[in-house]
């Protein structure tokens, strides 16, 4: 058996199963790898917590079905007692009262949470800088992004500090840092997972996911997070079990590659991956063909109106009155509304916040907002007649590989592009899984796959044929 | 034109479902409570909490929709209400905004003198927002040295019922007031308690001269805590804007405060202060979507509304609208009155519920409903008294012995030998007898003074215990004393 921290989570599983480790080994073997922070991929860690009920598990007469593997989750669920500030001042050092539904899901199954993940403030990014705490490091590259907003999460896997962790995705905040980090994303289906604890950024696109470094992991975690809970009116009762796959080929599978996401506007280096990627489709005994997605070059403008206009009520509640620290002490209610909030929220928070207030406004709603709505729903329709036709869409998942720190943070339209090959499928509400498929420049490149809502199976069996052909070694160079 | 002006007024009234808990969370509902006992994460809107509808008060809203003629939503949606303020902890109020769940219905108001139509716009369901406690002089915001917020009310499930602006006068919005109260009670959609809050009304009030057609400028009367209070703030300010046009003046669009202690009216803000509250809708619920099975089923449940009571009652039964109003009041006091009407004239039995029974029960702190006088004793007792067994003051007596052994009014009139006497003969010589005793009031009876009658029945009445039946001891007096009969 490798050293406990390389192993995969189902390895893990199996290993703790089998009593060839104990979950407080594990969680050790995951906390000496975690408190090594030169990625800064964790906010917080819950060391003590986390050795006592991995004890605790150790101690079951019946081992639970995940058997005491460490996870890593990202700062954006709701923890109880354990410190949870979605990467914003506001909150620091605010311990909830209550754990989100699918980290609770999670502990119940046997996980044992290491750990709180970095993250773009409010999840409002795609390179984890705009945390209020500090930057997050590629393990490919210590001058590169590892994209955002899961960060965090997506480093955490990537340099085997935990074998998974758990992300949220708004635009394509657990695909694009997957694939900047060369591990595997889903974001599924809009209501598989409940966002009960999921400090929200945008309600109708937030979706909790898992990141790993094999497909067969990501799967194993989302089947334990799926399915309907009372406390999310959104969420779905879901229709079959999520299986962890075993597909090896594609025969039968029909792939569209979308048209306008391989345009000049993508990065050479990742176009040929990509291209490469393709070529195993069809030796695997797949079919590929262009589709053309033609609403979705409006996906980006589209998701910058509703995105921040949800956010600009999600965000009201941050005054700090009934929680977190307290940045003032005016007498006047306004001021003190004025005060902790110009000091708690970082710029790009203030600047969603203004844009979505502005965009909400009276006499805007429906030149804004309203027509909004009405794009989201072409694109929408224009994934459902793709999938007429093909049961997959693929696309690069980021146009780009990870881009140097400091790079894109005085430009935030650069930095909103490296979402748009993310952003319509979150606003179309579908499936989508990112996997490795190959190296630009010594970076990795994410391949983004899409399918109809719930096609979650299908999707992860051919990712899991794919990444199979593909052969992508997840170490990156010297972190082990 | 001359200076008739025609006051033209809608409603928008807040009501508190009666549901066990929050609208979107499982708080229970308290009133008086220590403050903060009754909060949650989500009713304090920590981060990353879900709003969940609560059916009750799906169902409280559509039973109301029902009972006002509305048509129910098939599909409703909630939007959020932007705007910062203490009371309101995310920042936004979840309340129905452009798909309301109850739409276009139509009430009769009944009232005295006639029935009128008022159209029914809306009702909503919305969350309250918590309540604002201020510590100072005197527990006003204005001048107050802290204030604290008590988040036990927010939440609360409220229904907003918007009417037309079909109501003519102050007395009218006041009797619609009270008629959708006691519809509400009935329904168990409310306790309607304006005390607590669980009952507000706004008032939307504006006057045109008599005939025109076109709307005057409205102005928004707020929040007035009793019926009383509502007539008299809509009362001032139509004198207010009467006053204000005849002058040659206009109407600014504002929203008012009445102060019931000194009759004024002054603004709490104008139309260009108004919020902007930018409206969108809530992401975090799906639209409320209820099963038509469901809502058919409620339909058949409704139970007569006390509206339609009265009108039947005095319809039907040729009741006063007096007697109707009161005896509609409960639904167990009109169960019970329909009861004893069901077996006894309906007029004595209204009289007598309303009055004499509830009296005496009064001062036992019992209800008819649940005393000892069912609705066949009281019948029974009222037949005694309908064929002359008794006389009033009888009855009285024995519906007095009927409350406290619950035995049957004949058996009662029996065992004390209470039953009136009707016989001539024996009338007869009580009556002879008592012309002998009172030899002076003979006399002035022989001499044709009528009003001594009234003297020697009330004679027999006494000498008999009660039982003599006064209208034949009246003839039989005149007779002996050789009157006109």
């Amino acid at each position: 058996m490798s050293a406990l921290h390389e192993l995969t989570a189902e390895a893990a599983v199996r290993a703790l199963h089998a009593g060839e480790a104990g979950a407080a080994e594990m969680v050790d073997a995951a906390l000496a790898r975690a408190e090594d922070d030169r990625w800064g991929s964790f906010l917080a860690l819950a060391a003590e917590a986390a050795r006592e009920r991995a004890r605790e598990i150790d101690a079951m007469p019946q081992r639970p079905p995940l058997g005491g593997v460490p996870i890593a989750i990202k700062d954006a669920l709701s923890t109880r007692d354990l410190v949870t500030t979605a990467g914003s001042r506001i909150l620091e050092g605010f311990r909830p009262l209550y754990t989100a539904t699918c980290v609770a899901r999670l502990e119940e199954a046997g996980a044992v949470v290491i750990g709180k993940t970095n993250m773009d403030e409010f999840a409002m990014g795609s390179s984890t800088e705009n945390s209020a705490y500090m930057p997050t490091r590629n393990p490919w590259g210590d001058d590169r992004v590892p994209g955002g907003s899961s960060g965090g999460s997506a480093t955490a896997v990537a340099a085997f500090q935990a074998p998974w962790a758990l992300g949220s995705d708004t635009g394509g905040s657990i695909r694009q840092p997957a694939a900047l980090c060369g591990i595997v994303g889903v974001k599924p289906t809009y209501g598989a997972v409940s966002r009960y604890g999921l400090i929200a950024f945008a309600s109708s696109l937030d979706q909790v996911g898992p990141l790993a470094r094999t497909v067969r992991d990501a799967a194993l975690l989302l089947s334990h997070i799926v399915g309907r809970d009372p406390l999310d009116s959104t969420s779905l009762e879901w229709p079959a079990p999520i299986e962890v796959p075993q597909a090896t080929d594609l025969r039968g599978v029909r792939v569209g590659i979308v048209s306008e996401l391989m345009s000049d506007g993508v990065e050479p280096g990742v176009r040929a991956a990509v291209e490469r990627a393709m070529g195993l489709v069809e030796e695997l005994g797949g079919e590929v063909r262009p589709v053309s997605l033609p609403a979705t070059e409006h996906g980006v403008a589209t998701y910058y109106l509703i995105a921040p206009a949800e956010c600009s009520a999600n965000l009201a509640r941050f005054d700090g009155v009934r929680y977190g620290p307290r940045l003032d002490d005016s007498d006047d209610i306004v001021e003190h509304y004025e005060r902790t909030r110009g000091l708690g929220f970082g710029p790009e928070v203030k600047r969603r916040i203004m844009l979505g207030t502005f965009s909400l406004s009276s006499g805007y709603y429906d030149a804004y907002y309203g027509r909004a709505q009405r794009v989201r729903t072409l694109i929408r329709r224009e994934f459902e007649r793709a999938f007429e036709e093909v049961d997959i869409v693929a696309s690069p998942t980021s146009p780009t590989v990870a881009f140097r720190l400091g790079e894109r943070v005085a430009d935030p339209l650069a930095m909103y592009l490296s979402d748009v090959c993310t952003i319509p499928v979150s606003l179309a509400g579908i499936p989508a899984v990112s996997i490795p498929c190959g190296l630009s420049e010594g970076l990795p490149v994410g391949l983004q796959l899409a399918g109809p809502a719930f096609s979650e199976n299908r999707l992860l069996a051919a990712a899991h044929a794919l990444e199979g052909a593909i052969g992508f070694d997840p170490r990156p160079p010297g972190v082990l | 034109m001359t200076g008739a002006w025609e006051p033209v007024i809608g409603l928008e009234i807040h009501v508190q479902l009666a549901t066990r808990t929050k609208m979107f969370c499982a708080c229970e509902l308290s009133f008086g409570d220590p403050p903060n006992t009754h909060t949650c994460p989500i009713c304090l809107a920590h981060p990353g909490v879900l709003p969940v509808v609560n059916r009750e008060a799906v169902r409280l809203a559509i039973l109301t929709g029902l009972a006002l003629g509305c048509e129910i939503a098939p599909r409703s949606t909630f939007a959020r209400k932007n705007y910062f303020y203490p009371d309101l902890p995310k920042a936004y109020q979840i309340s129905q905004y452009d798909e309301p769940i109850c739409l276009g219905g139509r009430v009769r108001l009944l009232r005295d003198g006639g029935e009128t139509w008022v159209g029914i716009t809306r009702a909503h369901l919305e969350e309250d927002a918590a309540k604002l406690v201020h510590a100072g002089v005197d527990g006003r915001r204005a001048g107050a040295e802290s204030s604290g917020v008590d988040f036990n009310r927010g939440g609360t499930p409220l229904l907003e019922i918007v009417t037309e602006p079909d109501l003519r006068s102050a007395a009218d919005a006041g009797a619609f007031a009270r008629q959708l109260r006691q519809t509400l009670r009935r329904l168990g959609v409310s306790d309607c308690n304006m005390e607590e809050g669980s009952l507000r009304v706004d008032a939307n009030v504006s006057v045109r001269r008599a005939g025109a057609e076109a709307l005057g400028t409205k102005t928004e009367l707020k929040n007035m805590n009793s019926f009383r209070f509502l007539e008299r703030g809509i009362e001032a300010e139509i004198a207010r804007q009467v006053g204000l046009l005849e002058e040659g003046g206009r109407v600014v669009q504002e929203t008012l405060h009445f102060d019931p202690d000194t009759g004024a009216i002054h603004s709490l803000r104008s139309k260009e202060e108004a919020h902007d509250y930018r409206y969108f809708p809530e992401p975090d619920l799906v639209p409320v979507a209820p099963d038509p099975a469901w809502v058919d089923e409620l339909r058949a449940s409704l139970p007569e509304l006390p509206a339609d009571r009265r009108r039947r009652w005095t319809a039907e039964l040729g009741l006063t609208y007096e007697d109707a109003e009161v005896l509609s009041e409960t639904a167990a006091l009109g169960d019970y009155f329909e009861a004893v009407a069901a077996l006894a004239d309906p007029k004595s039995a209204a009289n007598w519920v309303r009055g004499e029974l509830r009296a005496q029960l009064r001062e036992l702190g019992q209800e008819p409903w649940e005393s000892r006088v069912t609705p066949e004793r009281l019948a029974e007792l009222l037949a005694l008294l309908g064929d002359g067994t008794i006389s009033v003051p009888l009855a009285k007596e024995v519906l007095a012995e009927v409350i406290r052994t619950g035995a049957a009014p004949a058996e009662v009139v029996a065992e004390r030998g209470l039953g009136q006497i009707s016989d001539e003969d024996e009338l007869g010589a009580l009556v002879e007898r008592l012309l002998e005793e009172h030899p002076a009031q003979a006399d002035q009876l022989r001499g044709g003074k009528d009003r001594v009658v009234g003297y020697f029945v009330g004679q027999a009445m006494k000498a008999t215990r009660g039982r003599a039946d006064p209208a034949r001891v009246g003839r039989l007096v005149r007779e002996r004393a050789g009157l006109p009969t």
